[in-house]
C-alpha cells in the first residue's frame, strides 16, 4: 500500500461530519446548492450536522427558516423547480408530517403531472429513529411511508461513507430524494474517502456474507444485525447481512439472490412492524422464484405496535435490539418459527 | 404645464396593440372555457373542471407586465392564467382531451395545466399548494441574480390555509420578489368568505406580514393592472412582496358537481352585468384604441383559435397505455 492509499484508509469521520463534508463539497462545486432548515445557521442544527457551514457559505446559502415546515419544504420545492438545488433539513423526521402536502402532492408528482416538463431536484434530510429519550413525537421511523410514493427516492445510510456518498448522489439526481439519517449514528466514526464520490441509489450492500440465513436491515439495524450475526457465528449459525440502503427504489435482485442461497429470510427495521418494509420485502420474495428456495417462514422484526415510549426500558423494548435480533435469527435458523 | 392624463391606467400605460392583444386573450379565455364546457357535455373530456368565466380581467391584467422568464403559480381554476401567460389553446385543449400533444402529455389534465416555457409553473389541485412554491421561485430568482418576479395566483379559499400564512411570512422576512394575487370570487366552493374568513377583505391580512395590501375591483382591467404594476415594481426593486386582492365572481359553479344551492339567481345575474370583457372592450372603444369593427374582428379571431384548438385536440393521438409509468422519474 502506498502512502496515499494508507492516508485514505486511515481517514475517519463521524457520520455527521461525513454529511457536513458532502454538503460543503457540493456547495463549493455548485453555487445553486443551498441549505434550508430550522436553526441550521449559527446553532448548527439540532444535531450539529450543519455546524460552521454558515461561516463558510454565508446566511444566503445556509438559510435559517421560520418554524414553518410546510412552507419551508414548499419553498425548497419551488426553488428546485426553478433552478436551485436545495437541501432542506427537517429538524426531526417526525416534523415531515407537517409538510406531507408539499412532499407527496407537489415534489413527488410535479414531474409526472407536467408530463416530464418539470424537474424537482430537492433533497430532504430527516434525522430519524429512537433511542434518545425524546418520546413519541421525536423518535419515529417513518421512512416506509415514503416508499409508497412514486416520484420520490428514499435512502437510509448506515455508515459515514454511505452518508456522504448518498447525499452527493442525491444532489446529482434530478428527482426529489429523502435521506433518513439515524440520530444514534451521527457520532459513529468510520472510513470516509476524501473528495467527491457517489454511492449508487437503489443498490443494497452485502455487509456480511453467510450461508444459513439472510438478514435484511437498514440504517442502525445493520449494525445491530451484524453484532447479532457475530454472536451467532460462535454457535455455528452463519448469517448473511444485507444493508438495504435504498427503500425506493429497492434492490430486489440482491435480496432475492441471497434468499436463493440461504433459504431463510428475516427483515429487521425500526419502523412499526405492520405495513412496513418487511411486508414489502416479504411480498417480493413470495412473488418471485426465490419463494421456492425458502426452507422456513419469513420473519419480520419491527417496532412494537405502539408509539415510541419515554421510559428507557420501554423505549429499548419497543424496537429491535441486538438481543432480540439474535434470538429471532436463532429461531429462524433452527426453524422454530 | 400639460393637462393631467385622466384616462384609465391601462389606456395611458400600454401601447394599443398590447391592449388589443389583451382583449383577444380575454375573449380566448372565455371561449376556451365555453369550449371546454361544451366538450365536457359531449363526453369528449372526462373528470372535472373549474371554469373562470367572469374572472378574465383578473387573469389578463395581472399578466400584462410579465415576461416569459417571470413565473406564475396557478390554481385549480387556472385555465385563464395559463392563457393570459401566453399558452397555446390547442395544446391546452389537447391536454384536456387527454392527448399526448397536450402540455402535460395527457398526464395532468385541467387541474395541472402548465406551460413551463412561458413561465407557468402549473395549476394546482391543492388549495394553497402553489403559495410556498411561488416563494421558492422568487428565492431562485434572487439567488441566481435574475430580475424575474413571481406572481402567485390563489383564491379566497386558500387564504385560510396554513400555507398562506407560512408563505407570506417567509416572502416578507426575506423580501422576495413575489406578488400574491388573491382572486376573491366570494366563495370557497360553497362557503362564502363572510362565513370562512375573519377579516372583511383578504388584503386586510397583509398588515400581519408587513407588506402592502390592496383590494381592487377585479372586473376592472385597469384597476387590476395598476395595482399589479405597483406591486411588480416594488418586487423588481428588491423591496419585497405585496398582496393584491381582485374582487371578482365566477359565473359558473365551483366545478361540474355544483348544483348552485348557495347563491341566488339574482346575485349571479347582478354580477353578470359587471362583465369584465364587455367593460374592457367599451373602454378601448371609448378611448379610440378600437372601433366596433375591430372589436368584432378580435372576437372572431378568438373564436377561430378555439375552434382550431379543439380540432387539433380531437385529431391528436392518445398516450400509449404502455407508458403509464413514464415521467415518474427523469429519463436517463
Amino acid at each position: 500500500m502506498n502512502a496515499m492509499h494508507q492516508d485514505q484508509a486511515l481517514r475517519t469521520l463521524s457520520y455527521a461530519e461525513a454529511i457536513r463534508e458532502a454538503m460543503a463539497i457540493a456547495m463549493e462545486a455548485d453555487p445553486t446548492v443551498i441549505l434550508m432548515g430550522e436553526d441550521i445557521g449559527v446553532y448548527g442544527g439540532a444535531f450539529q450536522v450543519t455546524l460552521d457551514l454558515v461561516d463558510r457559505f454565508g446566511p444566503d446559502r445556509v438559510m435559517d427558516t421560520p418554524i414553518s415546515e410546510l412552507g419551508g419544504a414548499g419553498v425548497a420545492v419551488g426553488a428546485a423547480l426553478t433552478g436551485l438545488k436545495p437541501i432542506y433539513e427537517f429538524q426531526f423526521s417526525d416534523f415531515a408530517m407537517l409538510a406531507m402536502e408539499q412532499i407527496v402532492n407537489q415534489a413527488a408528482k410535479l414531474r409526472y403531472m407536467l408530463g416530464g416538463e418539470a424537474s424537482v431536484p430537492v433533497v430532504f434530510r430527516l434525522p430519524s429513529g429512537s433511542g434518545t429519550g425524546a418520546a413519541a413525537q421525536h423518535s419515529q421511523s417513518i421512512e416506509a411511508w415514503f416508499g409508497h410514493v412514486p416520484g420520490l427516492k428514499v435512502l437510509q445510510p448506515s455508515t459515514p461513507e454511505d452518508a456522504k456518498g448518498m447525499l452527493l448522489a442525491a444532489l446529482a439526481d434530478p428527482d426529489p430524494v429523502m435521506i433518513f439519517e439515524h440520530k444514534l449514528l451521527y457520532k459513529m466514526k468510520g472510513h470516509v474517502p476524501a473528495g467527491s464520490y457517489t454511492t449508487p441509489i437503489g443498490k443494497a450492500a452485502v455487509r456480511r456474507t453467510g450461508s444459513d440465513l439472510t438478514i435484511v436491515a437498514g440504517s442502525i439495524m445493520v449494525h445491530r444485525a451484524l453484532e447479532a450475526a457475530e454472536r451467532l457465528a460462535a454457535e455455528g449459525i452463519d448469517a448473511e447481512v444485507i444493508d438495504l440502503r435504498s427503500i425506493r427504489p429497492i434492490d430486489h435482485e440482491t435480496i432475492l439472490a441471497s434468499v436463493r442461497r440461504t433459504g431463510r429470510l428475516m427483515v429487521v427495521y425500526e419502523g412499526v412492524k405492520a405495513f412496513g418494509i418487511g411486508a414489502e420485502i416479504s411480498a417480493a420474495v413470495a412473488e418471485s422464484d426465490a419463494f421456492d428456495f425458502l426452507d422456513a417462514p419469513i420473519l419480520r422484526l419491527g417496532a412494537a405496535d405502539a408509539p415510541v415510549p419515554y421510559n428507557p426500558d420501554l423505549e429499548r423494548a419497543s424496537v429491535p435490539q441486538v438481543d432480540s435480533i439474535e434470538a429471532a435469527a436463532r429461531r429462524l435458523a433452527r426453524r422454530e418459527v | 404645464m400639460a393637462a393631467p392624463d385622466n384616462r384609465p391606467f391601462a389606456i395611458r400605460t400600454y401601447p394599443p396593440d398590447r391592449l388589443r392583444e389583451a382583449l383577444k386573450r380575454m375573449h380566448l379565455i372565455r371561449r376556451f372555457e365555453e369550449g371546454a364546457e361544451d366538450s365536457y357535455m359531449r363526453g369528449l373530456i372526462h373528470g372535472t373542471m373549474h371554469l373562470s368565466i367572469g374572472q378574465e380581467a383578473s387573469a389578463m391584467a395581472t399578466c400584462m407586465e410579465l415576461t416569459d422568464s417571470d413565473k406564475i403559480t396557478s390554481t385549480h381554476r387556472g385555465h385563464g392564467h395559463c392563457i393570459a401567460k401566453g399558452a397555446d389553446v390547442g395544446r391546452m385543449f389537447a391536454e384536456f382531451f387527454g392527448k399526448e400533444t397536450g402540455y402535460c402529455h395527457g398526464r395532468g389534465g385541467s387541474m395541472h395545466i402548465a406551460d413551463v416555457k412561458t413561465g407557468n409553473l402549473g395549476a394546482n389541485g391543492i388549495v394553497g399548494g402553489g403559495l410556498p412554491i411561488a416563494v421558492g421561485a422568487a428565492l431562485s430568482a434572487r439567488r441566481l441574480g435574475r430580475p424575474d418576479v413571481t406572481v402567485c395566483f390563489f383564491g379566497d379559499g386558500a387564504n385560510n390555509e396554513g400555507a398562506f400564512h407560512e408563505a407570506l411570512n417567509m416572502a416578507s422576512v426575506w423580501k422576495l420578489p413575489v406578488v400574491f394575487v388573491c382572486e376573491n370570487n366570494g366563495y370557497g366552493m360553497s362557503t362564502s368568505t363572510a362565513r370562512s374568513t375573519a377579516v372583511r377583505q383578504v388584503a386586510d391580512r397583509a398588515v400581519a406580514y408587513a407588506m402592502p395590501g390592496v383590494t381592487v375591483d377585479g372586473n376592472d382591467f385597469s384597476a387590476v393592472a395598476e395595482a399589479v404594476h405597483i406591486a411588480i415594481a416594488r418586487a423588481r426593486a428588491g423591496d419585497g412582496p405585496s398582496l393584491v386582492e381582485n374582487v371578482t365572481y365566477r359565473w359558473r359553479g365551483h366545478s361540474k358537481s355544483d348544483r348552485n344551492r348557495y347563491r341566488s339567481k339574482e346575485e349571479i345575474e347582478e354580477w353578470m352585468t359587471r362583465d369584465p370583457i364587455a367593460r374592457f372592450q367599451a373602454e378601448l372603444i371609448a378611448h379610440g384604441v378600437l372601433d366596433q369593427a375591430g372589436a368584432d374582428a378580435i372576437l372572431a379571431a378568438a373564436i377561430a383559435d378555439v375552434e382550431a384548438g379543439i380540432a387539433f385536440a380531437k385529431a391528436s393521438p392518445a398516450p400509449n397505455v404502455s407508458e403509464v409509468t413514464r415521467y415518474v422519474y427523469a429519463e436517463k
